[in-house]
């Protein structure tokens, strides 16, 4: 009996080749076979031919839509930054989706990085996707040589063990706490749709980090981003980031400092959630990467609540609407602005 | 060259006895819960309760960090205006304090010598290298991720290092290899290892992988212009985020930008870690960037490692550490690329 990934990947590769065969799509953006266990290639396929190597597994962490807007650009015409844009439709690109990717999908066609009639959205429900990390630790000192992966158990390998480990247990924190796992765009049906999960409350995790002191709040902040060797691994795996010039790249003017210093590392990570307040679809690309298992998601994390909360809104779920970030209304909650008044109320 | 047998107490007395009044550092026990003010993200102070035990592999971080420091004072200088020295430049004082580094593997204590190449005349280089002692392990196993012999070392080299320690069974070999390691143990009373003990371990050396430079000399004899202008680097690139994992983690890649910082009228001038896969990185100030695509990125950390610098200096620059293959996002896997760049004719 095949596996569910199994049966996926056929699905995928079919619709990948039929795609790409009648020329509906010029490229479409998935997965290859990773050379370390627990690894995957994200990968773009140009000639029906090469769909052989497209996989689906547990272990697709990062997030297609973070590479549309550059393959978009690539099915182009080759044309000068000033040249009008050519005549006529241009080229598709056929992309994987899940639930949060496609929801990355329609906050970047919200900010016109995305044409969304150029897109097929290959849309497959995620069954949670597996944290590398966490199996690493559970297996800490031993070499993990293979993994296999079946539908509700991974089995690990190493050169003087197998053990078999419940799939769900080392699925990420973002997958986990998930309702939405189904895409919300689906041009392509991959397998079967899923129904949302229940979860009574998605931000347990920052709960507990609110629930501290502040001191304690503190603690945690820096010794969480202590070891952050500024990579931006974090940063370039997001869908969110398209700026040309990242304020923390930007030497004239230098807004953050370059090197290791707890408050330019600091800057970096609280500037960069800001930005992505009311646009984060909690997909888990960002702390999936991190070479340092930095868990910078949970800043993130708590701008969703706080957006979802004081706004109402969810990223990528009211494709008509603004975004909250760029719209306002009279009666916005403020009680978290500073006045003066205030200030000087609290200092009394 | 003194060869020592030390049981696991015993060595952790010696590193414990040196950290008595010097900086001695190690690869980081476990998830690391803050860091020290002089000590990078991977690495720690040695500190009396944990017992110098290392899972195989390279450390998290690499050892270029205590050589190649981000960032690094180069000099420093004061904007006040009631300060007759304002604007002047000063050298700040070099560091002399040794640093005792335990811990590192083979393929780090080679990529010390390997960087000295480009920074033989760099005197920033030259101090940290006067001032560090190297105490590394040998490799009694290769990672999945490791493939240090390909690129011209082995798991149980001891190029580079002042003392090596192997493990055997339950105690440890120590190989003295220079004049500064003999002053560290000449401090002890240790024993010596037996003939058969010494044999062993040499028995063990030669049955180990063997440094092979067999890819590097037909790498070596293609044409710079086809290997640049291959297919390869599309797909590559195209897959490839652009971040600074790879080279950040790297232990050869020795990159850095110079930049000036002004704290409250005091400023610094420090060179930090720059990486060529950062689009700020070739910017010209005319604002062209001869490596605008993410593809031209890819392909130069690449061409650099494999190509360009064994052209200057005869080795390649990269020891097979494996740091790279297991951080990449991404997965690009520099053991693929050098064998599809094996294969373009
Ligand atoms: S990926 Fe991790 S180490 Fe890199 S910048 Fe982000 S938090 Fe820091
Ligand atoms: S090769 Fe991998 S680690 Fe290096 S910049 Fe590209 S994505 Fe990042
Ligand atoms: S290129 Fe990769 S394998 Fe080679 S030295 Fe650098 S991190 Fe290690």
């Amino acid at each position: 009996m095949p596996t569910i990934n199994e049966k996926l990947t056929e699905e995928i590769r079919t619709q990948a080749k039929a795609l790409l065969a009648d020329g509906t799509v010029a490229a479409v953006i998935g997965y290859s076979r990773g050379s370390l266990p627990m690894t995957v290639k994200p990968t773009v396929v140009r000639a029906s031919e090469d769909c052989g190597k497209l996989v689906w597994n547990s272990f697709c962490v990062l997030n297609l839509a973070n590479y549309l807007p550059e393959v978009l650009k690539s099915v182009e015409p080759p044309r000068g930054p000033r040249d009008p844009k050519p005549e006529g439709p241009l080229a598709k690109v056929a992309v994987l989706a899940t639930g949060c990717w496609s929801r990355n999908i329609v906050v970047q066609t919200q900010e016109h990085q995305v044409d969304r009639d150029r897109v097929v959205v290959l849309g497959v429900a995620s069954r949670g996707m597996v944290s590398r990390r966490k199996v690493e630790e559970q297996f800490a000192g031993r070499e993990i040589l293979a993994v296999e992966e079946f539908d509700h158990d991974l089995v690990i390998k190493g050169a003087d063990f197998e053990e078999k480990i419940n799939r769900w247990s080392v699925v990420r924190d973002n997958c986990q706490t998930c309702t939405r796992p189904d895409p919300v765009l689906v041009d392509v049906r991959i397998g079967e749709p899923a129904s949302e999960r229940k979860n009574p409350n998605p931000f347990q995790q920052v709960d507990k980090i609110e629930e501290k002191s502040s001191d304690e709040r503190w603690a945690w902040f820096t010794s969480e981003f202590s070891t952050c060797i500024r990579c931006y691994a974090c940063r370039n795996a997001c869908p969110l980031c398209y700026c040309p010039t990242c304020f923390v790249d930007d030497a004239k003017p230098q807004w953050v400092g370059k090197s290791l210093d707890a408050v330019d590392t600091g800057l970096f990570h609280l500037l960069r959630a800001y930005h992505c307040a009311g646009r984060c679809t909690d997909c888990g690309a960002c702390e999936s990467v991190c070479p340092m298992g930095i868990n910078m998601r949970m800043l993130t994390k708590k701008l969703n609540k706080d957006v979802l909360n004081l706004y109402g809104m969810e990223a990528g779920m009211q494709p008509a609407s603004p975004l909250p970030l760029t719209t306002y209304a009279t009666d916005d909650p403020q009680k978290f602005i500073v006045t003066e008044a205030k200030a000087v109320k609290e200092g009394e | 060259m003194k060869v020592f047998r030390l049981s696991q107490t015993e060595l952790d007395n010696m590193v414990q006895g040196w950290s008595q009044n010097r900086r001695v550092y190690r690869p980081a026990a476990g998830r690391q819960q803050s860091t020290h003010a002089d000590c990078a993200p991977g690495w720690e102070r040695v500190a009396a309760s944990t017992p110098l035990t290392l899972p195989p592999g390279p450390s998290k971080t690499s050892v270029k960090t205590f050589l190649f420091p981000q960032p690094e004072t180069m000099q420093t200088y004061t904007l006040k205006s009631s300060d007759p020295d304002k604007g002047l430049m000063k050298e700040p004082q070099k560091a002399t304090e040794k640093q005792i580094i335990v811990g590192l593997r083979p393929c780090d204590a080679r990529s010390v010598k390997l960087n000295n190449l480009p920074f033989q005349e760099d005197p920033f280089y030259q101090v940290n290298l006067a001032r560090t002692v190297m105490v590394g392990f040998t490799c009694s196993a290769m990672c999945a991720t490791c493939f240090c012999d390909q690129m011209g070392g082995s798991p149980m080299g001891t190029e580079g290092l002042d003392i090596a320690i192997s493990q055997v069974d339950g105690s440890f070999i120590a190989e003295v290899l220079t004049p500064v390691g003999e002053e560290l143990t000449a401090e002890i009373r240790l024993t010596p290892a037996e003939d058969s003990e010494i044999n062993a371990l040499a028995e063990r050396r030669k049955n180990s992988p063997q440094a092979d430079f067999a890819k590097l000399d037909v790498l070596k004899g293609r044409d710079l212009n086809t290997l640049y202008k291959a297919a390869l680097w599309q797909t590559l690139g195209e897959s490839c985020i652009n971040c600074g994992a790879c080279t950040f983690n790297c232990p050869t890649c020795y990159c850095f930008d110079v930049q000036d910082e002004v704290v409250r009228g005091q400023g610094r001038r420090i060179r930090y870690w720059d990486s060529c896969m950062f689009p700020l990185y070739s910017l010209h100030t005319t604002g062209h960037n001869p490596r605008g695509q993410k593809m031209q990125r890819t392909r130069n950390r690449f061409m650099h490692k494999l190509k360009y610098f064994p052209e200057r200096y005869g080795l390649f620059s990269c020891v097979g550490c494996g740091r790279c293959v297991k951080d990449c996002p991404v997965n690009i896997d520099i053991r693929e690329v050098m064998s599809d760049l094996l294969a373009v004719e």
